[in-house]
């Protein structure tokens, strides 16, 4: 990433016409003669390609850090090959040792390039422009006023210069003259500001956390470890830092679409009434929405989800309670046709779970099987198949509560079972089959699913990519200029460069010549 | 509480029926303008009055094309009661009218006249699939949608994309006037190809404006990436996920800082960086189309 410095060099760009050096014996200078690789500027181009290239399987293979569910069905479609791609981090692309090789040998490549030239530029901007090059006929825009012709002046011209912000140094006989030091300066800003938005993502990612918590209506959850269904803490982060407070979800609300017939029923907004309330001060209701993220100290709440939770009562065959509470549901369709889990441990004088459908609105397709036919509860039901046998909870190993693991059970109720499923609407109460009690369709209440994140970096990064644009616009749109003009016994020569590719630099000279040329 | 917004689905077939005259005004400017260009290819004079003639009239037609399609994109949003860009549909002809807009506005500062013809083809091509292939009735935005960064982080990734579009047009007359295969050739057809391509400006010219729009491009895809994570952690709970509209938008950022690296790199400007631009541009492409339409991720607003 180094480009041609300030220097004499500058004419001629000797850096890229001298051949690479041949690596000699000693360690050393091989080790020298790697570091100049590195930090060329065909490295950094070549990397930057390579980590284009490396980020490509990304987005063609789920990701554990974005779709973990997605990469559980590739494994299950994919049995053979899954494991093989495992191997090669597929499935994790962007913490793969090979992505973030590059990226380090990339960031390593940029700061042996810009540290440099940080000194370099900082010189440059204290020195009076550089002495001219022995033959200013050579540079890209060049003119020669013949000797005879006594009407331009040197004065003039620096005057003009001068009034176009150049930094003039002004000789017997010469003249030198530099513009646009901020390009390097955007340049130098853009590179070291982007490390410091790695860092701050890296140590940012470290310190963070994030949570998920899926909350039914009238529920309080409190902020701890405890507190979550799952949580993830960066690699610095300590769980003992988590702010206490606590949110119950009052109210969940959709509002859909009943006025255009173009996606009627289509949902328009998801609304989360809660009440928050953090340690020794007085609770304070709040609303949470999509893009609309509940602001807490040390803590962002936001909705990433939502559905139905029906309201369940088991008893066993003597009457007694053996469950009782809302269970969440979730949605596979955008009519949010939900699937659901009931696991009753604590039943006698056996255990049994069910598998679950839940249809807002039930209607029923061509093929006989039911769907819903709308998000919101107008006409719903619960229907449900019945497994007898141990539900494998005792052991002590985590199971999902979304899944019930059929293999071992016996099937008792829906399916090949011999005996119907059970349908329930609303405030229904039906007998489980096999003696193992009643089951009570009591209410439905909406779940939200929140996610709490804090991230110590978000705002730094913010801060770098800021000063990364800024220093981008510096960068691209300021042309740096030199002008050297000299009297010599055929006449005075005006010559310009630029560091870039300058289209208008003839303009320049010729505005120049017309400067000094112009009467008072 | 939000009050239900009333569409007009009317006012989205007019507007509809509006973009589709926008395209027949376009696809007879690109006719002409191409026209002109077999005709300055086979003049024997350096300076053919008619083809001037023929590619004011293309230009013309352009702008008035471009009249209309504004006006098509604009009953569009009124028609949706929002910006036009939410969907596959609207990403497409309000992209094709900034592309339009952009290219006619740069032509007071720079004569890229030559390039016209493949402007308004790809123009055709764009209003032409997002026609057949991409329709869509208005809908109102899902709750995901509903954020003024949608105003502010898509409408400059058009804009980025419209200047990339007309840097990858330079580059690619670059690539075939510097092609070996082309300028080798003694097939008839590829001789009139030739002399089409003699009547451009020299590569070093192609070279220089071509970076200029892309260098606009990439400072505009650049805050594209800032606003889309400055978006993402307002909706998304995270500023950068890795998301597959993510990963593309950061490769589309790397390829073409990489061609900022070769355009100062001696041996990688000139054909090379063009090489680039034109990688970078089937990323936009790319990017547009088959991540839109085929890759699982949260960016789903085809709206097919």
């Amino acid at each position: 990433m180094s480009s041609p410095q300030p220097s004499e060099k500058y004419v001629v760009r000797k850096e890229y016409n001298e051949p690479i050096e041949a690596p000699d014996l000693s360690f050393k200078s091989w080790l020298r003669w790697i570091w100049r690789q590195l930090t060329s500027m065909r490295i950094a181009l070549i990397l930057l390609l390579l980590l284009a290239l490396a980020s490509v399987p990304g987005s063609l293979y789920p990701q554990r850090s974005a779709d973990p569910n997605g990469v559980i069905i590739y494994f299950k479609n994919n049995p053979d090959i899954a494991p093989w791609l495992d191997n090669l981090q597929l499935f994790d692309v962007y913490s793969s040792s090979w992505f973030s090789s590059i990226y380090l040998l990339l960031f390593i490549s940029l700061i042996g390039c810009v540290i440099p030239r940080v000194d370099v530029h900082y010189k440059a901007l204290m020195a009076p422009p550089p002495q001219p090059p022995t033959s200013l006929s050579r540079l890209p825009a060049y003119k020669l006023l013949a000797n005879t012709d006594k009407k331009y002046k040197l004065s003039k011209a620096e005057k003009y210069l001068k009034s176009k912000r150049f930094r003039v140094v002004s000789e017997k006989g010469s003249i030198r003259a530099e513009k646009g030091y901020l390009r390097e300066t955007g340049n130098l800003l853009f590179h070291t500001s982007l490390i410091g938005v790695l860092i701050s993502v890296g140590l940012g990612g470290a310190l963070s956390y994030s949570a998920q918590r899926v909350l039914v209506e009238g529920e309080t959850f409190v902020n701890n470890e405890a507190g979550y269904d799952s949580y993830t803490p960066g690699l610095l982060f300590d769980s003992k830092n988590l702010t206490p407070f606590s949110i119950t979800l009052d109210k969940f609300e959709t509002t859909y679409d009943y006025v255009n017939p173009n996606n009627y029923g289509r949902p328009l907004d998801f609304i989360a009434s809660v009440t928050s309330k953090l340690a020794n001060q007085d609770p304070t209701t709040e609303v949470i929405r999509v893009n609309n993220p509940l602001q807490l100290p040390n803590s962002k709440v936001y909705l990433t989800g939502n559905g139905f939770a029906p309201v369940i009562v088991l008893r066993d065959a003597d009457g007694k309670v053996s469950f009782s509470g809302p269970v969440v549901f979730l949605p596979q369709d955008s009519n949010l046709t939900s699937l659901g889990v009931i696991k009753n441990p604590d039943a006698k004088p056996q255990q049994y779970g069910m598998m679950a459908f839940f249809y807002p609105t039930v209607a029923k397709l061509k093929t006989g099987a039911l769907t819903s036919a709308h998000p919101e509860i107008i006409n719903p039901l619960l229907t449900l198949n019945v497994y007898v046998g141990n539900l494998g909870l005792d052991n002590g190993i985590a199971s999902n509560a979304f899944d019930l693991q059929t293999h071992g059970l016996k099937q008792v109720a829906g399916g090949k079972s011999g005996v119907k499923g059970i349908k329930l609407e609303r405030g229904q109460t039906a007998e489980l089959p096999a003696g193992l009690g009643t089951i009570e369709f009591k209410g439905i209440k909406r779940f939200a699913s929140l996610d709490i994140t804090y991230n110590p970096g978000e705002l730094y990064v913010l801060f770098f990519s800021i000063l990364t644009f800024f220093g981008l616009i510096m960068m691209l749109i300021t042309p740096r200029r030199r002008v050297w003009i000299r009297k010599t016994p055929e006449g005075i020569e005006v010559g310009a460069l630029a560091k870039s590719r300058d289209e208008s630099l003839p303009k320049l000279v010729k505005e120049i010549t017309k400067a000094m040329k112009k009467k008072d | 509480m939000n009050s239900t917004v009333v569409l007009n689905p009317e006012l989205a077939t007019l507007s509809r029926i509006v973009v589709l005259a926008a395209l027949t005004l376009y696809s007879v400017a690109f006719l002409v303008l191409a026209w002109a260009l077999t005709r300055r290819a086979g003049a024997k004079k350096a300076k053919d009055s008619f083809a001037n003639k023929l590619e004011l009239v293309g230009i013309s037609l352009m702008t008035l094309g471009a009249v209309v399609h504004g006006v098509g994109v604009l009953t569009r949003g009124i028609a949706a009661q929002r910006v036009p860009w939410a969907n596959m549909y609207e990403f497409s002809i309000t992209g094709a009218f900034i592309v339009t807009a952009i290219y006619l506005l740069a032509l007071i500062w720079r004569d890229i006249r030559f390039i016209s013809t493949f402007v308004s083809g790809f123009v055709v091509l764009i209003i032409g699939s997002a026609n057949t292939l991409f329709y869509v009735q208005v809908e109102s935005l899902m709750p995901a949608l509903q954020d003024y960064w949608l105003v502010i982080h898509v409408s400059v990734a058009i804009l980025a994309t419209a200047f990339f579009m007309i840097g990858a047009a330079l580059a690619a007359t670059l690539l075939l006037k510097e092609s070996k295969f082309i300028n080798n050739s003694k097939l008839k057809g590829v001789k009139i190809i030739k002399n089409v391509l003699n009547v451009f400006p020299k590569s070093e010219k192609l070279e220089r404006q071509s970076y200029q729009f892309n260098i606009i491009g990439f400072i505009l895809w650049t805050f594209t990436l800032i606003a889309g994570a400055i978006w993402a952690d307002k909706a998304w709970h995270r500023f950068w996920g890795w998301d597959t509209k993510e990963v593309w938008t950061f490769i589309i950022w790397t390829i073409y800082a990489a061609y900022l690296h070769a355009t100062a790199t001696r041996g990688w400007d000139g054909k090379r960086a063009a090489w680039l631009t034109m990688i970078g541009f089937t990323a936009i492409l790319f990017n547009f189309t088959i991540v839109n339409l085929y890759f699982k991720g949260l960016h789903v607003y085809s709206g097919l």
